[in-house]
């Protein structure tokens, strides 16, 4: 029995050999090539696309009940997945944090970052990143309770202003409090989840974030109309799917996807009908578009009939927006068609 | 509940000098609440303002959880749920841990393949039963451990035997917070005992590297070293070469568990009485004889209750790894109130998931007194 | 160090011998064996410097401490010195250091003492008190804190708001906004009463010391009291008098959105104390109870043999002995709830991490960022520990 406490210590150092075999050997044989090497290349090698999302915003990335990612930005990951593969499902999705976001893409533990980030100067340069578009025009402004009475930001003077720390929004609200002389007591909670508790239970008078993310807060309390967003948006917040440096292929890939998806909503190409529109529309660019001639996506290294396949997955960019956000509240607002008043979304000519 | 050999030896002792009172009643349960409830006007007092309070929560508590709770919902609707909060008799809304309960215990593993890791829980609580029991404390344990975390890593990749493979981003939930506290452990003992025994070894460079890890680990937080292994980490290795996050965080919790667990067996070493040291130097063995055969048994034996105490500490620190997005049950549940439907139903969900933590918790901590007990069964009279 | 004295081989003083280059030779063993390990340690981290160094060339991330004299633009809610948004990072980082020393400094006296009365109360002959401080701790223990923390922030959320707030005393609000309580105008004469009264605990001690040094000597018991009192009390009233005698309070009043003037608590840092502070109890209470337990009983029944009243057995035979059990682990214990303290972050109340967090995601300095997040922790760990390490030497027992 005295030598019982040894054997366990020695069970334990077993175990774990057994483990850093167990761990190593997958870790090792999954090591993907950073850098300098051709990112598309090292993805169709794989078979797979890992795609970096967030850990879970209601509308554009989260797992439903049965642990499958849905959302507006998922959409995206299982776009490109489409384009490359002709198979949606071909992608593994890596949650990450405010924090970790840009380090995974950097050293190379995820092939692009499809997560509400916003395309800044410095993030585009002294990070070493790419922004391929912008998928999601949005901007900053506030909620208040209706029964406050506040009808503009400017009225908060003195309250208490719910924050997400680490964020552009929280330096957005500081540059606009001080432009505007107004004076407000922060509350910052990192986890959106226990912000919007905050504020529904009155620890704050005012809630900031993007105005979407305000839209689906509001949606979802129990009597949406106790709720005002105020009509001030004070900043501009465009969204989109970036990449590292090092494979301008790829971003190429990445930014013609999104206007592949723009333009067929233009067209009037959808999920139903891409199949019949690629037989019958005489259409020249659409002819170009869904591959019939013009080699496009030879070009961009993925087989020609790439448009037809992505929207075969997807859907076009209308279909995708009424799917995720409008049911929670988000309309289409400047993220209509430049065809339509007031809308930005614009696609490059496929020609 | 508990230790009552060791209540009545403490409580027992300043009443053996009070004089002693005529037996009025001795026996029975009114003797029995007159000796441990009423026995004096202070102790009256306590017992009702106490019972009081106890009674008064526990009633409105049956209420909200169990009287008032809505269990189900159809298809997400969860206005009736949204309408209970705010009525004045408030009751719980299960209906979310109902729809929730396979993504809050497998996270975003493929549903169809969800009694993979349910089975990967199971053999895991197999595990430890299997080594809590004494009786089960031989040679032939290691091999059953091999075997069957062996198991669990086919099981939760696949890949073979017909199994689909899973790869590592899409595991979660329970099976995540029981790999990172069982292969924690199991690699930080061997190394706290290496640090431990280099701690209080005779030459100096390597006493001063282990007190360096030591004292360095034990001054941070957890979450300063997670970050690291999530941020920084990436930095450290060539490029090119690139280690899955969930690994990442594993090495981070095995240091971190290593430091703690070496101050414990440290304490082991140190309680030894001199005597054996210097009769096993005068025997003549050699240092890892010496170690091996007589120091390490005895200071082991000393240190198993608070080593479960620490190993339960890490157990609950797992949950930490939320911060760096890996899926454990704390980030599963917390996600899976994200859903607009099922916002704002989170005191249920951390409900949920904090009985699942205190089944696992209170089970090891009864088994760390019960052997406290057992262990100091000779000191007890 | 002391690892060294307790080890057997350096009790003996070994003969003098010569040193032989031969495996048999133990000193010769020793520094191969050192000199080894060492170099692969030294190998180690020179591999992982140069490719840091190679990656950040690589990725064009920026290095150093320059950002520090950088304007912040972060707001911070509560902080105990001078801060505005057009700060900079050094002194929002600052501001950190002294919320994160708020919460822990407070939040270790108060777990001590709630756990010690738990602690007790395990022990108790009330049947009731017994069972309800074991399932305390049980419970407490047996859920993670981030868990309980949520909880806390949850149930402070629920007071009422501002203008319906508690108001149990004239001057005191209670809300969802946290305690608000009416304070002094400080001014140079409160400074001066609070220095006077840190120095008066100095002298008390001081004078306790040598009363006690004086009663060894000739037996004479010596009543401290009066002197403690006139240092504790006269002291800082004197040194207000003369600072002028200031008497303004100001009274919180309800303004606009939210009550002005007084001292606020928020309820973040109130979750946090309160979190932190049941949750190290519990363990705190199973220390003591264990310490207690660990004196044997023969230690018991040989001082109540002397004739020793049960107080003075407690004070003067148990608890001496108590401690030498109590003291290393509790060490641990104010060193978790001090690390635990970075939990902070998930309720929001702006402790070192969480603004050095916010820092780092700001200006994409990773590196220093968490550097900074170290350096601070181990400076505190390593104060607490080196205190608690002389306090445990000055009650171990002294061993041949």
């Amino acid at each position: 029995m005295k030598k019982q406490p040894l054997r366990l210590a020695m069970l334990g150092t077993i175990g774990a050999v057994a483990m850093t075999a167990l761990g190593v050997l997958p870790a090792a044989a999954q090591a993907p090539a950073a850098g300098g090497a051709s990112i598309l290349d090292a993805i169709k090698a794989r078979g797979t696309l890992v795609c970096g999302v967030n850990t879970g915003l209601a509308g554009f990335a989260q797992p439903d009940s049965q642990g499958v990612w849905r959302g507006f930005d998922v959409e995206y990951c299982r776009a490109i997945a489409a384009a490359i593969f002709n198979d949606a499902n071909k992608v593994r999705y890596v949650p990450t944090t405010a924090q970790s976001r840009f380090t995974a893409l950097q050293s190379g533990e995820i092939d692009l970052l499809a997560r509400n980030t916003t395309w800044t100067l410095s993030r585009d340069t002294s990070l070493g990143l790419d922004f391929t578009g912008v998928n999601f025009y949005d901007g900053q402004g506030f909620m208040v309770k209706t029964s406050t009475g506040v009808k503009t930001a400017k009225e908060l003077e003195g309250a208490t202003i719910c924050v997400q720390p680490g964020t552009t929004t929280e330096q957005n609200l500081t540059d606009w409090a001080r432009a505007n002389n107004v004076r407000f007591t922060p509350v910052v909670i990192e986890r959106l989840e226990e912000l919007v508790s905050a504020y529904a239970a009155g620890r704050c008078d005012a809630y900031t974030t993007d105005v979407s993310g305000l839209a689906a807060t509001r949606s979802s309390q129990p009597t949406p109309a106790e709720h005002t967003i105020l009509p001030d948006v004070i900043s501009k917040e465009p969204l989109g799917p970036l990449v590292r440096h090092g494979d301008q292929r790829f971003a190429d890939l990445l930014r013609w996807t999104h206007f592949a998806l723009v333009a067929a909503e233009e067209l009037g190409i959808t999920q139903a009908n891409v199949a019949q529109m690629a037989a019958n529309d005489a259409r020249p660019e659409v002819q170009r578009m869904l591959g019939k001639n013009g080699g496009l996506g030879q070009m961009l290294g993925v087989p020609n009939e790439w448009v037809v396949n992505v929207l075969r997955a997807t859907g076009n960019y209308g279909e995708i927006f009424a799917r995720h956000l409008q049911p929670i509240g988000i309309q289409r607002g400047p993220n209509a068609l430049w065809t339509t008043p007031g809308g930005q979304q614009y696609a490059m000519p496929f020609r | 509940m508990s230790d009552i050999p060791l209540n009545t030896s403490v409580a027992g002792v300043p009443e053996a000098a009070a004089p002693r009172q005529p037996p009025a009643l001795t026996t029975g349960p009114a003797a029995w609440l007159r000796a441990n409830l009423f026995s004096s006007w202070l102790n009256t007092a306590m017992t009702l303002v106490l019972a009081y309070f106890i009674v008064r929560y526990a009633i409105s508590f049956v209420d909200w959880a169990f009287v008032n709770a809505i269990w189900s919902v159809p298809n997400n609707q969860t206005a009736a749920c949204r309408a209970l909060k705010t009525s004045p008799n408030p009751g719980a809304c299960w209906a979310v841990i109902t729809e929730k309960h396979r993504f809050i215990l497998f996270g975003t593993y493929p549903y169809e393949e969800h009694w993979r890791p349910a089975v990967v829980c199971v053999l895991f609580t197999a595990l430890y039963v299997v080594s809590a029991m004494r009786r089960f404390w031989r040679w032939e344990l290691a091999v059953v451990w091999a075997v069957t975390l062996v198991a669990i890593g086919i099981l939760m990749w696949g890949g073979v035997f017909g199994l689909s493979y899973v790869p590592q981003e899409r595991w979660g939930g329970l099976p995540i917070t029981l790999i990172l506290a069982t292969f924690g452990l199991a690699f930080a003992f061997p190394l706290a005992i290496l640090v431990a025994l280099g701690r209080r070894s005779s030459m100096p460079a390597i006493r001063v590297l282990c007190i360096a890890y030591v004292e360095l680990i034990r001054g941070v937080p957890l979450i300063s070293l997670l970050f690291m292994a999530s941020v920084m980490f990436p930095l450290f290795l060539p490029e090119g070469i690139n280690i899955d996050k969930l690994l990442r965080a594993q090495v981070a919790v095995i240091l971190f568990a290593g430091a703690y667990l070496a101050e414990v067996v440290r304490g082991g070493l140190q309680a030894l009485p001199k005597g054996q040291y210097e009769a096993a130097e005068a025997l003549g063995l050699s240092y890892w004889q010496k170690t091996g055969f007589i120091i390490l048994p005895q200071a082991l034996r000393l240190v198993i209750p608070p080593l479960v105490n620490t190993f339960i500490g890490f157990f609950k620190d797992t949950s930490l790894v939320l911060i760096i997005g890996i899926f454990d049950l704390l980030t599963a549940g917390k996600t899976a109130v994200v859903e607009p439907a099922w916002q704002g139903f989170g005191v249920e969900v951390y409900i949920a998931i904090s009985v699942i933590y205190f089944v696992y918790c209170f089970a090891m901590s009864r088994y760390s007194q019960n052997l406290e007990a057992e262990l100091n069964r000779h000191r007890v009279r | 160090m002391s690892q060294s004295a307790a080890d057997p081989r350096h009790l003996r003083t070994p003969p003098k011998r010569q040193l032989r280059l031969s495996w048999a030779d133990e000193r010769i063993r020793a520094i191969v064996w050192q000199v080894l390990i060492v170099g692969a340690v030294v190998g180690i981290v020179w591999w992982l410097v140069r490719n840091t160094q190679h990656n950040l060339e690589v990725r064009r991330i920026a290095t150093g401490f320059g950002f520090l004299q950088r304007e912040a633009g972060l707001p911070i809610g509560e902080h105990l010195i001078e801060y505005t948004p057009a700060s900079t990072y050094l002194r929002a980082l600052t501001v950190g250091v002294l919320n994160t020393l708020k919460v822990a400094v407070i939040g270790i006296v108060l777990a001590t003492v709630l756990g010690t009365v738990i602690g007790i109360a395990r022990l108790s002959k009330n049947w009731l008190l017994a069972k309800v401080s074991a399932v305390y701790v049980e419970v407490i223990r047996d859920v993670p804190l981030l868990l309980q923390l949520l909880f806390w922030y949850t149930i402070l959320q629920g007071l009422p708001a501002p203008r319906q707030a508690l108001n149990p005393v004239a001057g005191v609000f209670l809300s969802n906004r946290g305690l608000r309580l009416p304070f002094l105008d400080w001014e140079a004469g409160h400074s001066w009463a609070l220095l006077a009264f840190v120095a008066g605990c100095f002298a008390t001690w001081f004078y306790a010391r040598t009363m006690r040094r004086r009663r060894m000597q000739d037996g004479q018991p010596r009543p401290i009291w009066p002197a403690a009192l006139g240092f504790l009390i006269g002291l800082p009233v004197v040194a207000w008098w003369l600072g002028g005698a200031p008497t303004g309070v100001e009274w919180p009043a309800l303004r606009g959105f939210n009550f002005q003037g007084g001292m606020t608590i928020s309820p973040e840092y109130f979750a946090l104390l309160i979190g932190l502070t049941t949750y190290t109890a519990g363990f705190i209470a199973e220390i003591v109870r264990a310490g207690i337990l660990a004196v044997s009983q023969g230690q018991w029944e040989a001082a109540q043999a002397l004739g020793l009243r049960p107080g003075t057995v407690l004070r003067q035979v148990v608890l001496p002995q108590a401690l030498r059990v109590i003291v290393p682990p509790m060490t641990s214990q104010y060193l978790n709830l001090t690390k635990n303290s970075s939990l902070a972050v998930a309720i929001g109340y702006q402790d070192i991490v969480s603004i050095a967090n916010t820092t780092l995601n700001q200006t994409g300095q990773a590196i220093e960022g968490i550097a900074i997040i170290m350096l601070v922790y181990l400076t505190i760990s390593l104060s607490i520990s080196l205190f608690m390490n002389w306090y445990n030497s000055r009650i171990a027992l002294v061993e041949r």
